[in-house]
């Protein structure tokens, strides 16, 4: 393991304080905690939006603290939930008297320590709802297993929940805003190396020089099938066709995406990929009316990309294209 | 039991922890996220040295100090679950410096109950219920018995090792593991062994001297 560290133990810390540094117009650290709350006073009023997760995963969530998008981003250890204790210090931080939405990705550790924060806001009197982000097609989701992983597709939601919310909705409209892009999205993504959890040292999975991991998730977790390696076009059409089935798009519907990269693959290969997608979109008469490229929701180091579709309508578009100004994501009105 | 037992028994799981702590990565890895070894290992650390440094006289306040540890450091499922079903299990124990052995075995229902509750996971899901569930069963059962405590624990680390080697061929239908479906075939689920661990603590500090 090769990696840019002090120490195993105090990687979050550090990397918290880091972010603090870098974006300083934008953040500030809750004292004593994981959580990274907005620079600028609260609104009173406003809906708080809360998320996170574990750490690894950057610029999530951190990076989308700021207008337009999250008041609190709570961090765990490296592939690790927060504890409730720090989710609680998010939603506190986030508490403009108007409640705090919680925007969580539907894992069992996420699903729980949020759980146990919401209980602890309730005896604060603090209203809090839930949106689960449960993007991943990749997953069987059905009445025996955990369902389907929230992974890319956050992002927008975060995006487009942080716009109603600025725009002055109450928290069970905010709530039913995110959930109805949580309804209207959908993410597959693929490894073609793995990742290395620094508490482990060593690659979670192995990959041949010709394999890749077809639906993996962002924890390194293995994906659903190994892979002969394809050509940018293939792989691109080969996520394009699953997102497209799974929402039941028809020619002539609206939609954005996000080209993810997981970590360690490079901006030209997600512009392939995005050139791609503008095609396949074309052949099936899709409308593609934004596409945003980059690093969104990371697994560490490990090379790959994912996909996500979503289709708008014309409050969806509004509120995605509405301005947002976060460290990771800046929307600028023209 | 005795309060030096109770903080004997989570010294012990601690240092079981410890030394499984890359067994448990690596099971963690072929199913899950490859940390559960390190996240149990930061917080037993922690729980035992909150342990240590509590004052005497209630295994209460022991097991709830216990509790709130884990589930603040631990993280992801095994800290919500292992901290909020020990503040069950503390609820359940009489304020006082020793429980009887039906006390304490009060207390593990309670804790069970707890992980019921939070994770809905029932036997087969190939999960630490897998082992806490059959072992509860087991416990209240050969309580009213009158086997002596000391070969019952014995018997159930035995036992609640071989629960924990039969998630081997189950598909995971809850947790991380969950996602792969009958990839999860095939490989032992590490929350079951910390459980299993956890037994095998309960038996070196009750088992026979």
């Amino acid at each position: 393991m090769k990696k840019i560290i002090d120490a195993v133990e105090t990687i979050v810390d550090q990397a918290l304080d880091g972010m603090v540094v870098a974006y300083p117009e934008y953040l500030v650290r809750v004292p004593d905690t994981s959580v990274l709350a907005r620079k600028v006073p609260k609104v009173t009023g406003k809906v708080g939006l809360v998320s996170g997760g574990g750490s690894g995963h950057e610029p999530a969530h951190g990076g989308y603290v700021g207008y337009g998008m999250l008041d609190a981003a709570v961090a765990g250890e490296v592939f690790t939930s927060p504890t409730p204790d720090q989710v609680y210090a998010g939603i506190k931080a986030a508490d403009h008297g108007a409640g705090v939405l919680l925007v969580v990705k539907n894992y069992t550790g996420d699903v729980m320590n949020f759980d146990i924060a919401r209980e602890l806001a309730d005896a604060d009197a603090i209203a809090t709802e839930v949106v689960l982000v449960n993007d991943d097609v990749a997953v069987q989701d059905s009445l025996y297993t955990t369902g389907r992983r929230g992974i890319a597709g956050t992002v927008l939601v975060h995006k487009i929940a942080g716009a109603a919310a600025e725009e002055g909705a109450d928290l069970a409209t905010v709530k039913a805003i995110g959930e109805e892009v949580v309804a209207n999205v959908a993410s597959m993504g693929f490894a073609l190396t793995s990742c290395t959890v620094p508490a482990n040292g060593k690659p979670t999975f192995e990959l041949g020089e010709n394999e890749i991991e077809m639906g993996v998730g962002i924890h390194g977790e293995p994906g659903i099938e190994r892979m002969p390696m394809m050509g940018a076009g293939e792989l691109t059409a080969f996520l394009y066709s699953r997102l497209v089935e799974e929402l039941g798009l028809d020619a002539g519907e609206r939609v954005a995406a996000l080209v993810n990269s997981m970590g360690a693959t490079p901006g030209i290969e997600l512009a392939i990929m995005a050139g791609h997608l503008a095609k396949l979109a074309e052949g099936s008469q899709l409308s593609l009316e934004r596409v945003l490229m980059g690093e969104f929701m990371t697994s560490l180091e490990m090379a790959g990309a994912s996909l996500t579709l979503l289709r708008l309508d014309d409050t969806r578009a509004r509120r995605l294209g509405a301005a947002c100004d976060t460290p990771a994501l800046r929307v600028v009105k023209h | 039991m005795q309060q030096e037992d109770f903080r004997e028994l989570w010294q012990r799981f601690g240092e079981l922890i410890h030394a499984n702590r890359a067994l448990l990565n690596e099971l963690d890895a072929a199913i899950g996220d490859a940390d559960h070894g390190s996240n149990m290992d930061r917080g037993l650390a922690k729980a035992v040295e909150v342990l240590n440094a509590a004052p005497e006289g209630s295994l209460r306040a022991d097991a709830k100090a216990i509790g709130m540890t884990l589930m603040s450091t631990v993280g992801g499922a095994s800290g919500a679950l292992w901290g909020s079903g020990m503040l069950k299990f503390a609820a359940a124990l009489p304020d006082a410096p020793e429980v009887s052995w039906a006390d304490f075995v009060g207390a593990i229902g309670a804790f069970v109950e707890a992980l019921a509750q939070r994770g809905k996971a029932v036997v087969g899901d190939k999960t630490m219920m897998d082992v806490f569930l059959p072992a509860l069963a087991e416990l209240q059962a050969k309580g009213s018995d009158g086997e002596p405590v000391s070969s019952l624990v014995v018997a159930l680390a035995h036992q609640a090792r071989a629960w924990s080697d039969a998630t081997l061929d189950v598909v995971a239908k809850r947790g991380r593991a969950a996602y792969l479906g009958e990839r999860s075939v095939g490989h032992i689920d590490p929350g079951s062994v910390s459980a299993a661990l956890w037994f095998e603590a309960l038996a070196r500090v009750m088992g026979p001297q």
